[in-house]
């Protein structure tokens, strides 16, 4: 996919140049928006064929996931896992390394905060308890990913399905050690145990919204501008563009690679931990939320763009949260969610298709 | 616990579990030698796993739901064909896009037309071997299965056949090696490869069909749970040798069979632990053999015409 939306205007100058910047960020809001609203038709259609009047599911989603106030402040907590997972991979799509191992490593991250936060709870101050709960979170992220970066640097083992393989066994892994070593022993229903509410991550002053947000917001914003404006970020960049380019350019590829796993799952852990030390105090088993692959289609819609992640997180969170309302309410499972964000990923795969044919006949 | 009966059941079980990795990684061999990475081969599997079992359900008919299952899956090749070879869009980002899309589109079926029923399809009728099946042990693991099981088997040879031996297997291997130089010889590599991705449908949608209507006996949302990426590791190691992907079936097959041998054996621990085994091979293959591990030059890249 291209990410080069702002080298449109590059040439022209002055006047010229405002135009041209103007012209391609309407370009770029017309990109991401024909996909979403094809997308929602297409969704639409598939509701009706099911007997459910999509007006009807789609304005009840809104009403719950935007216009109400406590579903407001719980999509906005929604967004600090989104966020971190989107951060994580920008960085690795960046640097064209697909990580597809986010929801084993999240998984992961969470069992970490879950299991040493409440341990830790009374023995350290509570801001601490809450750091070395989300440090251990992203350490075990990035443990997980150890293996498929090593394969992939030194042994040029495809990461996409090495990533899938360890997402699966990190999954089991995780929920194995809820039932079997962090279990509560005072609960029936296996989980761990319980971080007592007032020692979570702090609230956003009156609301309900989780300080996590606040998290999230600071680790794409901080991503973006590493990606974008230091030197770190322009060799993943050439990474990225193609292993011959990184040779060529000197740089040491393999360790550039193990980097970017260790960066992008080490938030995928973090956005696990946050989830956990903000919102629910514990894992229950067979607890899995599944974000990772869905925010793939997220990231893409904002061209691997940190700030406009945010915006395309803020509108996949509050159809997250309304979906889960009417699920309840107008008996519309969740997975339609799933579907819809597919279909959102591959209507924009064609737009950008034709966008780019568009151009290449003008040009 | 090692007793003949044992065995003979651990056996039989890997057989019947090896069945859908076998054809997804005989399929996806396929895909990759004419040059398409095919991540959505999850999405065919599971679309192959409700349409067959939709069908075999209604029908009545073993038979109809693996036919259904290959249109099924065929229709979900066509999609990925259609766009990542007639458009030359990028095959991860489709492929994903496909394997959640028809995970998610399989579960909102299941919801709207069984709602929290999972009917159950009777067992499908095994078909001895005469002579085979009276061997000690291996007959009754071996030799007694359903039809489709030896099909499926049979594909080996018969795929090996086609690359060894024929035209048309070669030319897909062009295809996905240098597909200007075949384009140059007057064959026409979109073609192709779209042959290719749509006959890696039609077997990840019997793979699917078979794991629902023969290996589950019913439909569970996300019931394939990572049988085709499995494939595409088989094909990944089996460096384009179709008895390679059966030797790495078999021994998947084996790792997926101790893990229900030891539920029903009462071993003390929970599924998940268990889960982790058939997975837990898959990455030790990777470790050992990853590296050794060869693709076709052009996997993953689109044919343009005149591009350099």
């Amino acid at each position: 996919m291209n990410t080069d939306a702002r080298a449109d205007g590059a040439g022209a100058t002055g006047q010229g140049a405002v135009a041209a910047a103007a012209l391609g960020a309407l370009r770029a809001g017309l990109m991401a928006a024909v996909p979403i609203l094809l997308a929602l038709l297409l969704a639409g259609l598939l509701l009706m064929a099911f007997g459910k009047d999509p007006l009807a599911y789609y304005g009840y989603v809104v009403r719950r996931g935007l216009l109400s106030p406590s579903g407001l402040e719980q999509t906005l907590t929604r967004m600090a896992p989104l966020l971190l997972i989107a951060a994580g991979l920008i960085v690795a799509f960046r640097a064209g390394i697909w990580n597809l191992g986010i929801d084993g490593q999240f998984m992961l991250g969470a069992l970490a905060a879950a299991a040493s936060g409440p341990a830790l709870s009374g023995v350290i101050p509570g801001w601490a308890v809450l750091t070395v709960a989300a440090g251990l979170g992203a350490l075990a992220a990035m443990a997980w990913s150890v293996l498929p970066a090593l394969l992939r640097a030194f042994q040029g083992v495809n990461e996409i399905i090495t990533t899938l393989m360890m997402s699966f066994l990190g999954l089991s892994l995780a929920n194995a050690l809820v039932k079997l070593v962090f279990r509560d022993p005072a609960t029936t229903v296996p989980q761990t145990r319980t971080l007592p509410v007032d020692e979570r991550l702090p609230r956003l002053f009156e609301t309900t919204v989780s300080s996590g947000l606040v998290i999230g917001l600071v680790a794409v914003v901080a991503v973006h501008l590493m990606m974008t404006r230091t030197a770190f970020g322009l060799r993943l960049r050439i990474v990225g563009a193609g292993p011959r380019a990184a040779v060529h350019a000197g740089l040491d590829l393999p360790w550039l690679t193990v980097a970017v796993f260790a960066l992008s799952a080490a938030l995928a852990g973090l956005a696990g931990a946050v989830d956990v030390l903000g919102v629910y105090g514990n894992i229950r088993a067979d607890w899995n939320p599944g974000f990772g692959l869905v925010v793939i289609p997220v990231v893409f819609l904002a061209r691997l763009n940190g700030f406009a992640a945010i915006g395309f997180v803020f509108l996949f969170s509050m159809l997250s949260i309304g979906g889960e309302s009417a699920a309840r309410r107008l008996g519309v499972p969740t997975v339609f969610t799933l579907v819809l964000v597919a279909i959102v990923l591959i209507v924009l795969a064609v737009a950008e298709w034709l966008d780019q044919r568009a151009r290449a006949r003008r040009a | 616990m090692l007793t003949e009966a044992f065995l003979a059941a651990l056996l039989y079980g890997a057989v019947t579990a090896a069945v859908p990795l076998l054809l997804a990684g005989l399929g996806e061999q396929m895909s990759e030698k004419a040059g398409v990475l095919n991540i959505g081969i999850e999405g065919m599997m599971i679309a192959g796993a409700f349409a067959g079992f939709f069908v075999a359900y209604h029908s009545g008919s073993l038979w109809a739901g693996f036919g259904g299952g290959i249109l099924a899956g065929m229709a979900v090749a066509l999609v990925m064909a259609l766009l990542c070879v007639g458009l030359g869009l990028n095959q991860i980002v489709i492929g994903i896009g496909l394997t959640l899309g028809f995970e998610g589109l399989t579960a909102l079926m299941h919801h709207f037309l069984f709602s929290r029923t999972y009917p159950r399809l009777p067992a499908a009728e095994a078909l001895a071997i005469p002579l085979l099946d009276r061997i000690p042990v291996l007959g009754g693991a071996l030799f007694n299965h359903p039809p489709v099981v030896y099909l499926a088997v049979l594909a080996v040879p018969g795929m090996a056949f086609l690359y060894r031996r024929t035209q048309l297997g070669l030319n897909l291997q062009a295809a996905g090696d240098r597909p200007a130089a075949l384009d140059v010889a007057g064959v026409d590599v979109t073609a192709t490869r779209f042959a290719a991705v749509l006959t890696t449908g039609a077997f990840a949608g019997l793979g699917g069909a078979y794991l629902a209507c023969v290996g589950a006996g019913i439909f569970v949302p996300f019931v394939t749970n990572g049988a085709g990426f499995m494939g595409i590791v088989l094909a990944m190691l089996a460096r384009g040798r179709p008895v390679w992907v059966l030797a790495g079936a078999m021994l998947f097959g084996i790792c997926l069979a101790l893990t229900t041998a030891a539920q029903v054996a009462g071993v003390n621990l929970p599924t998940d632990v268990i889960q982790m085994l058939p997975f837990l091979a898959v990455m030790v293959m990777l470790v050992l053999f990853g590296r050794r591990a060869s693709l076709p030059a052009a996997l993953g890249i689109p044919y343009e015409r005149g591009a350099r």
